[in-house]
């Protein structure tokens, strides 16, 4: 088991057609199960053409009834893809990771309204996130495969290289990941700390949780609070940015301490009074992991 | 991005936001001529800068006469403005507003944001205006009231009605608020704003409602589709070590340390200058090269923060995924050459083609410190810096 992807997983490319979409639709291609995962790319403009063996349509509803995906991963640009997004949601998949860095906010608000207001079952990750990847099985997004090894750990973060960092400090114990979720530096976004916590809570081969926050809003702390009462697997963590100035967007468009809120002090302070174990040394996650796993 | 108060003002008043007249100056000959075009017994002097709190720190002044405008307009323009959002050195005054004065009876706070637990945005009122909102909701939290704004309807009119009357509006001006917050908010979305504030909107003596000052920030990744707001970015008020890595697509913030810190990833890189204060060091910035970097753009990056004179060492901190550490290497190499690199280099790099790149640094004649781990590469900048390495 795994959360949210597997083997089984097949997914449509949005936005394969550019640059970056057949870059990394390759690379997930060619880690583990890929080329039987990913089946179809979308392009209203190139419908029937294919990109390396992988046929195009033009909407995802046409990419679900002839190819049966179930899940989207989106590198449509900025301008585009809040409406990418919904084109998935609309098309009822179980899961859409948006890769994408750079949507306006006001798309992203427009967009989670309509899925809430229309009770879409669709999920999402992201956007501005590396994507999900179940070791061993799949990949989907622009994390690099061979840093993952298959095992019972889970991992979620709203950075990409820093997923890596924990990730790589797990496989070096010898031990693996069962999922990773990066779930986005975006204020505005799909699944949260929260919801991905509650899905490894109920995954029976993840043991352990690493959960890695930042600055900006309380995500960490709604998480930290929940797990609390009904988390029934040890948690560790890490959060970003301790050192950052306040008023400052930090690189991504939500790590930002605005009005004293959303310091990494406080996030650590909640996380620790909930009974998640936390360090201030990044290269320590591996390592307070060990201590709580049986 | 953010903007002055004239601006936030000129673009509030074209959604039917009432604000006192005003007008633009950069001299003191456009000072007095303003006032002489207002016309009004009591002008207001107010200093334009991209910080709040400029009244206490002597920005905003009242003039009487068009001479003591003259005088006022002399003293402020130039000076260098100190305030609790600029920091000691302050930020120098270079544009000004000449305003009428009002009749001020009552100050009020209205403002808005995203409000990321629900996604949507929310207007926050208070009855206590012209204080920072933040000092209210410590001290009296009871005070801020706020509506959850529904995207697909607006701010509704019994919504704007209801806060209007909660701050203490009388009757008479609730039809009036009601514009002014309906404006507001219609400002915020058309315009990609993260932040619309009226601090304060004041109830004048003769029973109307005024936006006596204005604040809008903008979501930057919005810019796109709006260049008239593009058009209203004042360089001058901006970092300019910033404003130049803008322009080669890096993510950098100045910091008061003294270890340059260059890292691929806005987390790894917050995490990076964690570890070297838990060392004992400060970083004197955050740099974010991305994903895509290239020779030239760490090449840039260097030059960034070699121009900060405070820098005693540099820490490089890579994840190769996608970006493979050789081609990190050979621009880190290249970086040091091009800058005659005088102070010491710690690199660390993990992931894609790991190998070839600490070998492309080793072979490099270079004098760089290597490291395996981000908290062996963070204790060793740091006792490079103290020059003990």
């Amino acid at each position: 088991m795994s959360i949210l992807i597997n083997k089984n997983t097949r997914v449509v490319t949005q936005g394969i057609t550019g640059k970056t979409g057949q870059f990394h639709t390759r690379m997930c291609r060619e880690y583990a199960n890929g080329k039987n995962c990913f089946v179809a790319g979308v392009n209203p403009k190139r419908a029937g053409e294919e990109f390396e063996g992988v046929p195009i349509f033009a909407s995802v509803r046409d990419a679900k009834a002839k190819s049966g995906v179930n899940v989207s991963v989106i590198y449509v640009p900025p301008p585009g893809a809040a409406a990418a997004i919904w084109e998935a949601v609309e098309a009822d998949l179980d899961l859409v990771i948006c890769i994408t860095e750079g949507i306006p906010v006001r798309d992203m608000i427009e967009v989670r309204d309509r899925m809430r207001k229309e009770n879409r079952r669709t999920m999402l990750v992201g956007p501005n996130c590396p994507g999900v990847i179940t070791p061993e099985e799949i990949k989907i997004g622009i994390m690099p495969g061979h840093i993952h090894r298959k095992g019972r750990i889970g991992v979620v973060s709203r950075s990409g290289t820093l997923t890596y960092e924990a990730v790589a400090q797990v496989t070096e114990m010898g031990l693996g990941q069962s999922s990773a979720v990066g779930i986005g530096g975006d204020p505005v976004n799909g699944l949260k700390h929260i919801d991905v916590l509650k899905l490894f809570n109920d995954d029976p081969d993840t043991d352990a949780v690493i959960m890695i926050g930042e600055i900006g809003g309380s995500d960490e702390e709604t998480a930290a609070l929940w797990a609390k009462d009904n988390m029934r697997k040890p948690v560790v963590g890490f959060i970003a940015g301790v050192t950052a100035p306040p008023g400052k967007r930090m690189g991504h468009a939500g790590a930002i301490i605005s009005g004293g809120k959303g310091t990494a002090q406080e996030k650590l302070e909640v996380m620790d009074a909930c009974g998640i174990k936390v360090t201030r040394n990044p290269a320590e996650m591996g390592k307070l992991l060990k201590t709580v796993l049986k | 991005m953010k903007i002055h108060e004239y601006q936030a003002k000129e673009i509030l008043r074209k959604y039917g936001v009432p604000t006192p007249k005003g007008i633009a100056c950069f001299s003191v000959d456009e000072a007095v001529n303003a006032a002489q075009t207002l016309g009004t017994k009591v002008c207001v002097v107010k200093a334009q800068i991209h910080a709040g709190g400029r009244g206490k720190g002597g920005g905003v002044k009242l003039a009487k006469s068009v001479d003591e405008v003259r005088d006022l307009a002399g003293k402020i323009l130039g000076m260098q403005l100190v305030t609790h959002q600029t920091g000691p050195q302050g930020q120098k005054v270079r544009r000004l507003l000449i305003e009428e004065g009002a009749d001020i009876k009552k100050e009020l706070y209205v403002g808005m944001v995203v409000d990321r637990g629900t996604q949507k945005v929310v207007l926050m009122a208070s009855s206590e205006g012209g204080m920072d909102i933040e000092e209210v909701a410590a001290k009296t939290p009871e005070k801020i009231h706020k509506v959850m704004i529904d995207p697909a309807t607006g701010l509704k009119d019994a919504e704007a009605d209801d806060i209007a009357r909660k701050i203490g509006v009388p009757e008479a001006a609730v039809p009036q608020a009601r514009a002014t917050l309906q404006g507001l908010y219609k400002a915020f979305w058309d315009c990609d704003a993260s932040l619309a504030e009226i601090n304060p909107m004041i109830l004048t003596g003769d029973g109307r409602v005024v936006a006596l000052d204005a604040k809008m920030n903008f979501d930057s990744n919005a810019l796109m589709r709006h260049p008239e707001i593009v058009s209203m970015r004042d360089l001058d008020e901006e970092d300019p070590a910033e404003v130049e890595a803008s322009k080669h697509d890096l993510s950098y913030i100045s910091l008061d340390g003294d270890i340059g810190c260059l890292v691929n990833g806005a987390g790894l890189a917050m995490a990076t200058m964690d570890t070297i204060k838990l060392y004992g060091a400060s970083p004197a910035n955050f740099l974010d090269v991305g994903g895509g970097a290239t020779t030239e753009k760490v090449t840039e990056a260097f030059k960034l923060m070699l121009s900060n004179p405070n820098i005693k060492a540099i820490l490089v901190n890579i994840f190769g995924g996608i970006m493979k550490c050789d081609v990190i290497a050979t621009g880190v190499v290249e970086a040091a050459k091009v800058t005659h690199l005088s102070v010491p280099l710690v690199v660390r790099m993990k992931g894609t083609n790991e190998d070839i790149g600490k070998k492309i640094l080793a072979d490099s004649g270079l004098p760089i410190i290597s490291a395996d781990n981000m908290a062996e590469a963070a204790e060793r900048v740091v006792a490079a810096a103290k020059g003990k390495h």
